[in-house]
């Protein structure tokens, strides 16, 4: 068993079946992530006092390490993919809120104004104007969940091989297989860059308002996601 | 409400307390892998930060390379350096290196480029060298964001260190590692707690360098 992508008989599916199953580990959360995200940010954009207490218990969230969280949650949801799951779910979320607030907040009052005079109600305002103009913003939060969370998925193989390419790691360690270690940590990469190039992409999609300039800008603030 | 039973027993009992194996080595085994890693990645992070972010070029460079090194897994990353380097300090470092300079190289230089340009013009007018309008008006006014980019690359590093122990290093991780081998789900969730009570000490650290240092102008206006 020497060709490049041929697998240890523990691992069923083969290598690309290990691969759909780490970014399915690893999007999910973050789907689920920015599925909550979105009611908690507006709520934060129509309550000002609750965004700096909303900034701390994130802040607070994110400082606790992915293995706590995973060995903690094993008493509950047990040696499974939910487990690894949840926490990089809260991840996600962390990372968006403040995200989404932002954006949204930087829709300009005479847009706003726009809308409203003509005839928008406040869904359709949210919806047409407000969540497009943040897209840029989301994406860039978007971004950074969705690379952190792919890599931290491999850290689920410490709690009963849960790690998708992680369990690659393990493998390799038990069987003395560095090709295999190798498979673990490019596989990842290549994961990570081609998620990353995807949203990139999208955000291009979903902005064709935007002006070159203004992209570049974009682009900084997604420097500024990068730098959180 | 078993979570916090399993902690009880672990902080209680006398024998955690003691030895190569007790509390306060892993600690400080952990604070000395957290800190020598934020050391060389801030001699690394910050000049570089610092000089791009006061010269406003290559901005577009240090977003590539942060993006980049983000995308490498840093538990594959430290299990591969393990397998290649064997024991010693290098492959616990160069992962937790990797992973810490990112946010601090992009932090500063978006905070020295966030600067207000009216002061620092203001600075140049008066005769005052680059080094000046770089140490005396420019860092000053960065620092909180500088220090935000420090803070998230500590915590990263502490809880990246943890991993560590899968690949036979000392720290806190030691107990969640062992403690899931020997099936001792006390000890894994002592660990846990350790851990996680050592990332908000240090959150709690910069926020009290941060009261220290950034000064009472500049903590008001932002």
């Amino acid at each position: 068993m020497n060709e490049l992508f041929d697998m240890p008989s523990d691992i069923q599916q083969g290598y690309f079946g290990v691969v759909a199953l780490h970014l399915r580990e690893a999007l999910l959360p973050v789907l689920a992530g920015l599925l909550v995200a979105l009611p908690v940010a507006q709520l934060c954009v129509r309550l000002r006092w609750l965004y700096p207490p909303v900034l701390w218990v994130t802040t607070v969230l994110y400082a606790i390490p992915s293995l706590a969280f995973f060995v903690v949650l094993i008493d509950y949801t047990g040696l499974s993919e939910l487990t690894v799951m949840i926490p990089l779910a809260v991840y996600s979320l962390v990372v968006l809120v403040p995200a989404i607030v932002d954006g949204v907040r930087s829709v300009p009052q005479e847009t706003l104004a726009a809308a409203t005079a003509m005839g928008f109600g406040p869904v359709r305002r949210y919806v047409q104007v407000q969540l497009p103009i943040a897209a840029p913003a989301i994406i860039a939060g978007l971004r950074v969940a969705s690379v952190s969370s792919i890599s931290l998925v491999s850290v689920g193989m410490l709690i009963g091989n849960e790690g998708a390419l992680g369990n690659l790691l393990n493998s390799g360690m038990i069987y003395h297989q560095d090709r295999l270690i190798w498979l673990s940590v490019v596989g990842t990469a290549v994961l990570a860059i081609l998620v990353d190039a995807a949203l990139i992409v999208l955000r291009l999609l979903v902005t064709p308002w935007m002006p070159r300039g203004a992209r570049k800008n974009a682009r900084t603030t997604a420097v500024q996601e990068a730098a959180r | 409400m078993n979570v916090l039973n399993h902690i009880d027993a672990f902080f209680s009992d006398s024998a955690h307390w003691q030895g190569y194996d007790g509390i306060p080595t892993r600690v400080v085994e952990h604070i000395e892998y957290t800190l020598l890693a934020l050391g060389i990645a801030a001699a690394v992070g910050l000049p570089i930060g610092l000089l791009t972010g006061h010269t406003g070029r290559g901005g577009n460079t240090l977003a590539l390379v942060a993006t980049a090194a983000r995308a490498l897994p840093s538990f594959g990353l430290m299990v591969l350096m393990f397998v290649l380097l064997g024991l010693g300090m290098a492959p616990v470092m160069i992962p937790l290196v990797v992973l810490a300079v990112p946010p601090i190289l992009v932090t500063t230089y978006e905070a020295m480029r966030s600067v207000d340009p009216a002061p620092v013009d203001a600075a140049r007018g008066m005769g005052m060298a680059e080094a000046g309008v770089l140490f005396r008006v420019e860092l000053p006014v960065a620092l909180p964001l500088i220090l935000s980019g420090l803070r998230s690359a500590a915590i990263q590093i502490v809880s990246t260190a943890t991993i560590a122990a899968y690949v036979s290093f000392g720290g806190i991780g030691r107990y969640i590692i062992d403690g899931l081998y020997q099936q001792n789900y006390e000890k894994v969730v002592g660990g846990a707690t350790l851990v996680a009570g050592m990332a908000l000490a240090t959150l709690a650290v910069f926020w009290a360098i941060a009261r220290l240092t950034v000064s009472p102008g500049v903590r008001r206006s932002s």
